[in-house]
């Protein structure tokens, strides 16, 4: 640390100040990685999945295959990973949509609570399934 | 006393303002809407743009549900993919696809905004950075798609 | 051109309680800005109007107004891309309104002081050693942030900044960044402790519209991005290596 910082810099912060500093970024770094994995996995999964299978345009795989792909470690590793990924995007973004969207700032604290608590309740669950599974 | 329009004699005396008291201004602050996310249209997309989130957790909570049809065997993973098959769930999902591309879209766009990549000293130009990303979203999208079709066999 | 009707806000608190719209059929002439109207209204219609404005081209920041609900300078906009009329002229919105068309900036002014916009130096290099000299490259890293002419129009379009009060704001981060990114300054530690809280560059959502109404592009909603990007990198940092200088 420089003397300069030391000597004029409010670096002697108060505790809330610093707990903020070490949460922030933890928080948008997990709702930005979601994000950008959402983005770019997302489409192309839902699309297959959730559209072109039951739509028929892609023949439906077989419950043994998909069975395999799912208890593969490889995939369990990335799907766990994404999975946790989402949450937390989901948990971030929404917060500050209720925070600001609806200017909710009295209920900041419960807000937070429930939206990472959410989060982290369904990574729990998510990797749970994923590594049970099969 | 005097009322405060008596005191200036630029001020016209009709209607004062009861609660004025020179040179103690009373600023006039505008109320925000609770809703000022409507009726303007990039608010609005903003606010479209951050309920994507939602299709996010959605579809997270969909893949695990697929995932305990599939580990509880046959019968539950078809039931799964009969549900999935509904006239009403496909065009739900229709619309939940829609809304993926769109979080898709508006994601890319401002990622050079906040990346910003140097080849030594020179800056990669954002518009390099942007059409990367695209690259990334079509090689990961074919990567996904390419997967799932060939376990379909 | 046909003569065009402005529809000024009006605020004069020692009259009134709440402000109205008053109403000005201005003859204007072909590439007339909307500042010109407004001075033709206060010249010739009704001088009690208030408003400020100064340079007429742009650089002084002064005249920034909302004009058909959009910040603009109006001294950069002409009356012929706003109509049909009634042209709507209204004070920036996020600001207390002193006067008709004039907010109050002095939260600006704090904010802009609190982020320590000029050159820090741990030791000054006296001046016989000479400049501190910069290649090319290291002037365009911040060139576009000190574009800035303090205008206040991106705050005025912010929705964070008029929600949350105590967000330091779009100007005031790009100006931050316009010196933590200067390759002569060593001050980015000393910013840091206003940019990293809540209030710094958290608060933003990145809605981007402080970057699509800046007159002088100097893209805040970037230098936001940029930052929560490099504060975040720093935080990995400091987490793998602990005891480290961020």
């Amino acid at each position: 640390m420089s003397p300069v910082a030391k000597g004029a810099g409010g670096r002697q912060g108060t505790e809330p100040e610093r707990v903020t500093r070490s949460r922030e970024p933890l928080l948008w770094s997990l709702f930005s990685a979601g994000g950008m994995a959402s983005a770019l996995v997302l489409p192309a999964l839902a699309g297959v999945l959730w559209v072109a299978v039951p739509a028929g345009w892609v023949a439906a795989p077989e419950h043994g295959a998909m069975l395999a792909v799912a208890a593969h470690p490889l995939t369990r590793a990335a799907v766990s990973l994404l999975l946790i990924l989402f949450f937390f995007h989901w948990a971030h973004r929404f917060r500050y949509t209720l925070y600001d969207g609806l200017q909710l700032y009295h209920l900041n604290l419960l807000i937070a609570v429930a939206t990472y608590g959410i989060a982290s309740a369904l990574s729990a669950l998510a990797l749970w399934i994923v590594w049970t599974l099969g | 006393m005097k009322g405060a329009s008596e005191w200036d004699r630029h001020a016209p005396s009709s209607a004062p303002n009861p609660r004025h008291t020179r040179y103690h201004p009373r600023w006039h602050r505008e109320r925000i809407p609770i809703f000022w996310w409507v009726g303007h249209r990039r608010y609005t997309l903003f606010i479209l743009r951050e309920l994507t989130a939602v299709l996010v957790l959605y579809s997270g909570l969909l893949l695990l549900a697929q995932l305990v049809a599939i580990g509880r065997g046959p019968e539950s993973y078809q039931a799964f993919q009969g549900w999935l098959a509904e006239p009403w769930v496909l065009a739900l999902h229709t619309f939940v696809l829609l809304g993926l591309i769109f979080h898709t879209v508006t994601w890319l766009n401002l990622a050079p905004k906040a990346l910003v990549l140097r080849v030594g000293k020179i800056r990669v130009p954002p518009r390099a950075v942007l059409v990367g990303h695209y690259l990334a979203w079509i090689a990961v999208s074919a990567l996904v798609a390419g997967a799932l079709v060939w376990v379909a066999g | 051109m046909e003569p065009v009707t402005l529809k000024v806000l009006r605020y004069r608190p020692e009259e009134e309680v709440e402000p109205t719209y008053q109403e000005y059929e201005v003859p204007c002439q072909d590439n007339w800005m909307v500042l010109d109207a407004l001075n033709h209204v206060k010249e010739r219609l009704d001088g009690t109007l208030s408003y400020r404005w100064a340079c007429r081209m742009g650089v002084c920041g002064s005249c920034g107004m909302t004009v058909n609900g959009t910040p603009v300078l109006t001294c950069a906009t002409y009356v012929e891309d706003v109509l049909p009329g009634p042209v709507v002229v209204e004070p920036l919105r996020g600001f207390p309104v002193i006067r008709d068309l004039v907010g109050d900036i002095t939260d600006f002014m704090e904010k802009l002081g609190r982020v320590k916009p000029w050159l820090i130096r741990d030791e000054k290099k006296s001046p016989d050693e000479g400049e501190y000299l910069q290649t090319p490259e290291e002037v365009a890293d911040y060139k576009q942030y000190s574009m800035c002419i303090n205008c206040m129009l991106c705050y005025a379009a912010c929705p964070i900044y008029e929600l949350e009060p105590d967000f330091i704001g779009p100007a005031a981060i790009a100006l931050a960044q316009r010196y933590n990114l200067d390759s002569r300054d060593q001050g980015e530690e000393e910013r840091m402790d206003v940019l990293s809280q809540h209030d710094g560059v958290w608060a933003c959502t990145f809605i981007g519209e402080c970057s699509v109404v800046c007159p002088k592009n100097v893209d805040p909603a970037g230098a936001i991005q940029r930052y929560k990007v490099s504060a975040t990198v720093d935080w990995v940092r400091s987490v793998l290596m602990p005891g480290r200088k961020p």
